[in-house]
């Protein structure tokens, strides 16, 4: 007789996936409480007015994180801005108009480019790109626009904008990668029948294949803002490193994670290593707060357009 | 000469049976004429010289067993497969007696205004049911928005789906269901003013009620347009074509008006075929 198989596995991968899933809450919950704990002292010494002062100063200190919040939130825009629609126009290239043999080349390129570590970014762009860019970019910059507030002081070549496209350089590989990925699951026959309606590769572009994707576009976007908004080698080599906010995007800046990169290990007093602790959650909040957005934007364009299935 | 026919003991029956066309496809007026019909995917060859008419204000279907190249011969008449690479066809599709294959004489984006065509998966695209149908309108005609709400509703009305959907305008074209999504791609086709509709297994995703509404939809649609549809169906065939043609490994093995084609076959393997014997 057959005896009954005694399917022990079951439960076993069910708890096997669920354990593995609450490691993610455990992990969340961990970060949040050991930062908040971190930060008490300062949390406790400047309360909300850390968010809005801008003073930075160890030897009195007092600390606010408003300079490092913007350049954070500066540098990733200027990051965000390059980067989205040149990774747009990449992965378009690649899945609606190039060359198979093309395709390939440039595709593994760019996942050799998300390879670099970013301490190589960081050195290219304070040895290379910087120097560059103070000779040739920012003169001619400065000459265009010479009212705007944006392009003025002296050219040094780091500061918010170096660090800025240097951020889009290092996040351009992922969003493309991703991007592409998106546009290549629009399912051939939705194309063919745009196509059919006697569209140009344009207007199929435009009103189908992006629409169509564009919740994994959005998904890619924000793992490129995910990787920009904390990027910590790179930038601090070429933001500057100060604590000063200023509208030229030529003057030196710094972001949280640089702030921290630079000074923990100067930060004997416990007010100081509370108030660069509470940087860190500062940053965990702003991250936070993007999510809650960019979610809330998907399922808008979702109602409007219909679920993509 | 003689030699050749003895070679090649075919060529007798294409003859008699290209007579039989012409004379049956007497007093009526041809839409689309395909000549001497080559199609190659890379170097494997898909169509052999198919020659067939299509009459105006008609439904032709085209039947056969999967990868007989049905779909192959009806994508050559909007040139959809143009869209891809190592696809190429040999030989004359003639629309209102101008060949479409020829790029110098045919524009493809006002060609595929003409002949709109018609996918085996209802395919909305990422936008309202209203925005679905105005996509083509917008594209290819300017139009102002009266106009435009007009043509919609008119394109909805034709299609069967306007009752269905007006209080749905502004509800994304996915959320409907798959017949009344096939009916609104239909809808969407027609609103361009097109003068063929090209139909690749329109109603194989959907549901037999969904089914039947959608062929009731084409005998009305075929008093404005010139129907092709593609199906693996034989009784949708037979219940809803004029004309028929059978394919075969590529070929044309019997074109005739349907209910001769299903009654009484001239060939065998049409007879083997729509006898359920192979397929």
């Amino acid at each position: 007789m057959l005896k009954q198989k005694n399917n022990m596995f079951d439960p076993l991968f069910r708890w096997t996936t669920l354990g593995g899933s609450l490691v993610v809450l455990v992990l969340v919950a961990g970060i949040l409480l050991t930062l908040i704990n971190g930060a008490l002292p300062s949390l406790e010494k400047f309360g909300v007015g850390f968010l809005f002062s801008q003073e930075w100063n160890p030897a009195i200190n007092e600390y606010g994180a408003l300079s490092s919040v913007y350049g954070t939130l500066v540098s990733t825009l200027i990051a965000m801005l390059i980067a989205v629609p040149l990774s747009l126009v990449i992965a378009l290239f690649l899945v609606e108009l190039a060359p198979p043999g093309i395709s390939r080349v440039v595709g593994g390129a760019i996942e050799l480019l998300a390879a670099i570590p970013s301490i190589i970014y960081g050195m290219w762009g304070l040895f290379v790109f910087a120097p560059f860019l103070a000779d040739h970019v920012q003169p001619k910059l400065a000459a265009i626009a010479p009212g705007l507030p944006f392009f003025t002081g002296p050219p040094m070549g780091i500061g918010m904008l170096s660090a800025g496209i240097i951020l889009a350089l290092m996040i351009l590989p992922f969003i493309t990668s991703v991007t592409r990925d998106v546009f290549q699951m629009v399912p051939s026959v939705v194309k063919e029948s745009a196509y059919g309606m006697g569209s140009t590769t344009w207007e199929v572009t435009r009103k189908v294949t992006v629409p169509y994707g564009i919740q994994g576009v959005v998904g890619a976007c924000f793992l490129g803002l995910g990787r920009a908004i904390g990027e910590t080698m790179a930038v601090t080599f070429v933001i500057g490193n100060s604590h000063e906010i200023s509208a030229s995007l030529f003057s030196a800046a710094n972001s949280i994670a640089s702030t921290l990169a630079n000074e923990f290990t100067e930060a004997a007093d416990d007010v100081y290593l509370a108030a660069l602790i509470e940087l860190g959650l500062v940053l965990f909040g702003v991250t936070l707060v993007l999510q809650i957005i960019a979610r809330w934007w998907l399922r808008r364009t979702a109602k409007k357009m219909g679920a993509v299935r | 000469m003689q030699a050749t026919a003895l070679m090649n003991p075919a060529m007798d029956t294409t003859m008699t049976e290209a007579a039989d066309r012409t004379y049956m496809l007497a007093g009526e007026r041809i839409k689309i004429a395909a000549k001497g019909l080559n199609f190659f995917y890379d170097d494997q060859q898909a169509l052999f010289d198919n020659d067939l008419k299509i009459a105006t204000n008609r439904v032709t279907a085209i039947i056969g067993p999967s990868g007989c190249g049905k779909s192959t011969h009806l994508r050559t008449y909007n040139r959809i497969f143009e869209l891809y690479r190592g696809q190429r066809v040999e030989g004359e599709v003639m629309l209102d007696g101008v060949n479409i294959l020829d790029p110098s004489s045919c524009d493809v984006l006002e060609l595929r205004r003409k002949v709109g065509m018609i996918f085996q998966k209802p395919t909305p695209f990422p936008m309202s049911v209203f925005d679905n149908v105005a996509y083509g309108l917008k594209q290819h005609y300017r139009v102002d928005k009266g106009e435009l709400q007009d043509r919609v509703e008119q394109a909805l009305r034709q299609a069967a789906l306007w009752d269905d959907v007006k209080d749905k305008l502004n509800k994304p074209g996915t959320a409907l269901s798959g017949g009344q999504q096939q009916r609104l791609c239909i809808a969407r086709a027609i609103a361009v003013e097109p003068e063929v509709l090209l139909m690749d297994e329109p109603t194989s995703a959907i549901d037999p009620v969904a089914t039947a509404r959608i062929e009731e939809l084409v005998n009305e649609l075929k008093e404005r347009y010139t129907i092709v549809i593609v199906t693996h169906n034989m009784q949708q065939a037979a219940r809803i074509s004029d004309y028929t043609a059978f394919f075969y490994q590529g070929k044309i093995v019997e074109f005739d008006q349907t209910d001769r084609l299903f009654t009484n076959p001239a060939n065998k393997q049409t007879e083997d075929y729509i006898t359920g014997r192979f397929g």
